[in-house]
């Protein structure tokens, strides 16, 4: 088992309590920030660490702390992104549930770090339940002295918040996530100005991602350099992976960066193989907004190499033969899974999540998941294929914010690797609907 | 002082001028279009994607270009910036995508839609519309509805611009109409019943690009190509008074603010001068209104978008023809 | 319930929360609170928001109702329709639909004899096809006000389940025993 910077108390019982956290040295990064480092040297070693953000993007962190703007007398903002909602992401949901005070713990130190005295936790709105276990251990926090009017005696204050979002996936972007907190509908904003210079209520805001926050602490504890030494390349550090689908062991995996992809789904540290003995059709590596990749690409590269865990590798062959680290939100297909239906189930997802302000996402997606619809119960047409590709690309960096892409992505790869499985829908209606019946072919693949 | 090159063609505008304006400036053919953005409205803008153009140099200090095409009508120019507009396929080829998306759920009523000849749709759709028509989907279709005595909704034909949210949020004092629902459900209205009162609530038709929003006032619901415009104003103790008149002979048949060729009021004007003055006594003229936009009424012409034609049934000569040998009078 | 416009009250309990929410916030940036309020108001007015309750929310924010509006027409949370005594929110999204959740909810509209948004004849449980709730590996799931329900393969898991909550009492967050089935290593 490779190294736990995230997890390795997770499982101790009592973890979630001050008490139980602060003998497994929780908190030491808080004293150690606050008495003996200064913000800026905080932010270096997050630089020097190479942490990239988990949710999603894979932006460098210390260098979008180092975009921060530093107006004088106007307050800065951290806010957690914790509204974990792209499918096939359940990490964040499972670190707060278990372990809150880790993420309160990075909190504390990266709100320092970038000179914030108040700071939110947005979580989803489903999540009430872990709201209340991240209210009563912030409490538990202010009763240490850990957050409010001078911290553990350094004369730093902190007033840490949870705000709960209402249902909407859109509240993951992070302006839209600002809108939200800020109580209205969640509009992404149009950017320029980014968040950086104009965010929470006006002011200079960093949105990242909880894993992101939660890591902050081992890197402030053990420094920027030992985190960098772990992982490959420019992915450094452990990753939390979510685990689902037609897996023997679904769940949460915290991998250090580089572990080869089929040790990850056929070991049985890991996801333990696929179920039932049936074998692998195809994997969408980073959550449902990443591409789908057939069996052979997702475990080698076109080059033959075999495909890594980090963000390089599952990228390589670009959106022609590769995929995306995403969410890290691992998504596994055995070979009787219907690539059609999901992609139908993908797009519906995506209309149903627009937030309805740009035209070519408002209406794009609607479109995209009504030709699916009718593919998948059997009423496509063999030109419906080619339709979704160019509808796709017409949404494909049009749009105000990334939702456009992420509805276009999942529908164009779908149709890029397993464009046979389309047509044999179209072609046999009446066997398609049939259920249980799934198309078995010969899988179609890339020839770049 | 900016300076940049637009299409080709320089110009110096103020800094922090957007391409839009700075485009606007030079005038003409190579002016993006724009659906949602208004400049008498803070806020407006961004979201119909219409007005997309490519940013081919950033500016003098970084010349890289920006990676995608971008709304010109939030984009503020930098010195030495280059954009190309029309002189750059992949923005008439998305432009076209975004007409196409915005038609896809546009009922093709023109023919019976009050706005017709003034709609910026429609002009959108002659000089940027693709020919071929795709959508085979059903139709989103909602009920007419009317907000008080003076205002029709009819929002199947709205393209979500935020235009009269805006509007109402920043010239009456009170907003009972918003944006409800998300995503292609989204739609305009009151949630429960209510009435837009407020002396200048009539606004809101003004800003309407589409025939959303629409003047129940208007007397006997007249082609606007059969009316001439006049500037006229009077005596107002709320607003200006300064507005256009549509009128048929001697009759008043609706009263608007002035427009510029954008289709941007002047000034907003307030409900008594909109709905209760159709008499020519209540005016002072001041001569004949040129429309400047390159509408379909300076056109000449009213055809149907090129994307509708098929699929209409019956289409109504009148529909095709030039207006000066249009009928009188025309039945649906 | 009949409410009337400007009656609905909220518990002691509420609008103490509500506060606390409200102070969470900038002096002038009040109107940040209105999600959590929403869900309070939700909670305490029988699991659905209507007008008048909207309308209340508006006046403890001091913004104009359609503020509220379009926020709570925003976010699918919030039912703006009455809703049964329990409103089983069963995730229909693509990774729990590798593990059978469209067959849970095939399962739930027979035994309940309701269609996807309907509440059974017996207003008991209301069935609420809902997106992806984070908690894929252990699909499929399905939530029940603040409570996660997963792993529900088979008919019997659904009957046991239905039963339990027929026998059951509504909790407002206000005494809600958190619960939770673990799911990772
Ligand atoms: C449609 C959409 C949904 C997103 N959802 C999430 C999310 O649920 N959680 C998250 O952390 N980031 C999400 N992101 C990414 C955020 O916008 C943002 O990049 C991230 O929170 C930054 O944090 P990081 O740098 O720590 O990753 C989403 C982005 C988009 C475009
Ligand atoms: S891309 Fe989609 S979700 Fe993003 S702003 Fe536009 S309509 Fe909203
Ligand atoms: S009703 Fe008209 S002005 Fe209002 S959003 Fe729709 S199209 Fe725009
Ligand atoms: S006018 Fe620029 S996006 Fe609508
Ligand atoms: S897909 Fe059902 S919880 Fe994620």
């Amino acid at each position: 088992m490779g190294l736990k910077i995230l997890t390795e108390h997770i499982n101790v019982p009592g973890i979630e309590t001050l008490e139980v956290y602060r003998k497994h040295g929780g908190y030491k990064s808080v004293e150690k920030a606050v008495k003996t480092m200064t913000p800026e040297e905080v932010v270096e070693e997050v630089k020097t660490s190479g942490l990239r953000g988990r949710g999603g993007a894979g932006f460098p962190t210390g260098l979008k702390w180092s975009f921060l703007a530093k107006p004088e007398g106007v307050p800065r903002y951290l806010v957690c992104n914790a509204d974990e909602s792209e499918p096939g992401t359940f990490k964040d949901r499972w670190f707060m549930e278990h372990n809150p005070h880790a993420l309160i713990e990075g909190m504390i130190t990266s709100s320092y770090a970038l000179g914030a005295n108040t700071s939110y936790i947005y979580i989803r709105g489903e999540l009430m339940f872990i709201l209340r276990i991240l209210e009563k251990a912030i409490a538990e926090a202010y009763a240490a002295g850990l957050l409010g009017k001078n911290i553990l005696g350094s004369g730093y204050d902190l007033d840490l918040h949870v705000a709960p979002g209402g249902g909407a996936y859109i509240c993951g972007e992070e302006t839209a996530l600002l809108e939200s907190l800020e109580g209205k509908r969640g509009n992404p904003r149009n950017k320029p100005p980014f968040p950086a210079v104009k965010g929470l209520f006006a002011c200079p805001t960093v949105v990242n991602n909880v894993e992101t926050i939660a890591s902050v602490p081992w890197i402030v504890n053990n420094t920027g350099a030992e985190y960098a030494k772990v992982g490959i390349g420019r992915s450094t550090g452990t990753k939390l992976i979510s685990a689902s689908g037609n897996i023997n062991n679904p769940g949460v995996y915290e991998i250090e960066l580089g572990v080869p992809v089929e040790e990850f789904i056929y070991s049985d540290q890991y996801c333990g193989g696929i179920w039932k003995g049936k074998s692998l059709k195809a994997v969408v590596p980073g959550g449902s907004s990443v591409p789908i990749l057939p069996a052979n690409l997702i475990l080698k590269t076109v080059a033959g190499e075999d495909r890594l865990m980090t963000y390089e590798s599952l990228a390589d062959g670009g959106f022609v033969s590769g995929s995306m680290m995403g969410s890290g939100a691992f998504i596994v297909f055995d070979e009787d899974q219907c690539i059609v239906r999901n992609t139908w189930n993908y797009a519906r997802f995506y209309h149903h999540e627009s937030c309805g302000q740009c035209s070519p996402c408002r209406e794009g997606t609607g479109w995209m998941e009504k030709v699916l619809h009718r593919i998948e119960y059997g009423h496509g047409h063999q030109r419906d294929i080619d339709l979704l590709v160019s509808v796709a690309k017409q949404i494909e960096g049009n749009t105000i914010c990334p939702l456009g892409d992420a509805a276009a992505w999942p529908v164009a790869a779908a149709i890029r690797h397993f464009r046979d499985e389309f047509e044999w829908h179209i072609k046999h209606p009446q066997e398609a609907t049939t259920p249980g019946a799934v198309y078995r072919g010969q899988l179609n693949s890339v020839t770049a | 002082m900016a300076k940049i090159t637009f299409d080709g063609i320089e110009v110096e505008v103020e800094d922090g001028t957007t391409i839009l304006q700075a485009a606007r400036k030079i005038g003409g053919k190579v002016v993006p279009p724009a659906m949602c953005f208004y400049t008498p409205l803070k806020g407006s803008g961004g979201k119909c994607r219409v007005c997309l153009v490519k940013v081919s140099q950033g500016s003098a200090k970084d010349p890289r270009p920006m990676p995608k095409l971008v709304a010109s009508c939030i984009t503020p120019v930098q010195d030495g910036m280059v954009v190309e507009n029309t002189t750059n396929e992949d923005v008439l080829n998305a432009r076209k995508s975004i007409v196409e998306m915005l038609l896809i759920n546009h009922p093709l009523d023109c023919p019976i839609c009050d706005q017709a000849g003034e709609c910026n749709l429609q002009d959108l759709s002659y000089e940027h519309g693709v020919s071929a028509q795709r959508f085979e989907e059903e139709r989103r279709t909602f009920n007419k509805v009317d907000l008080g005595p003076y205002i029709q909704l009819h929002m199947t034909r709205c393209i979500l611009c935020y235009r009269c949210v805006y509007t109402a949020d920043q010239i009456t004092d009170k907003r009972v109409h918003g944006v409800l629902g998300r995503g292609d459900a989204a739609e305009i209205g009151t949630y429960i019943e209510n009435v837009i009162d407020n002396d200048f609530s009539g606004n809101v038709i003004d800003v309407c690009p589409v025939g959303a929003l629409t003047d129940k006032t208007w007397r006997f619901k007249n082609r606007v190509w059969f009316t001439k415009p006049l500037d006229a104003h009077r005596d107002c103790p709320t607003c200006s008074g300064k507005v256009t008149l549509w009128n048929r002979g001697d009759q008043v048949l609706r009263v608007t603010a002035r427009k510029d060729e954008y289709s941007e009021v002047e000034e907003f004007i307030c409900n008594t001068c909109r709905f209760d003055k159709k008499e020519m006594s209540d005016w002072t003229i001041e001569g004949p209104r040129k429309i400047e936009r390159a509408s379909v009424i300076s056109a000449n012409h009213y055809e149907l978008p090129v994307v509708n034609v098929p699929i209409i049934p019956n289409l109504p000569k009148s529909a095709k023809k030039d207006l000066p040998n249009a009928p009188e009078q025309w039945n649906p | 319930m009949a409410e009337t416009k400007n009656e609905v009250k909220f518990s002691d309990a509420a609008m103490a929360d509500i506060q606390r929410y409200i102070s969470h916030y900038p002096e002038d940036r009040q109107k940040s609170a209105i999600l959590p309020i929403l869900h309070i108001a939700q909670a305490e007015s029988g699991g659905w928001v209507s007008p008048e309750v909207m309308d209340k929310v508006a006046e403890i924010l001091n913004i104009q109702p359609i503020e509220v509006y379009e926020v709570a027409t925003f976010y699918t949370m919030f039912n703006l329709k009455p809703v049964g005594k329990h409103v089983l929110e069963v995730c229909r999204t693509g990774p729990c639909c590798l593990r059978g959740a469209d067959q849970l909810i095939d399962t739930l509209k027979q035994k309940l004899g309701v269609e996807e948004g309907g509440t059974s004849a017996d207003g008991m449980f209301t069935l609420k096809p809902v997106e992806c709730l984070a908690s894929c590996g252990t699909g499929p799931m399905l939530q029940v006000r603040e409570k996660f329900y997963e792993n529900i393969e088979n008919e019997e898991q659904v009957d046991a389940f239905l039963e339990m909550l027929r026998q059951s009492e509504v909790e407002t967050p206000y005494h809600v025993a958190a619960y939770n089935k673990n799911s990772g290593k």
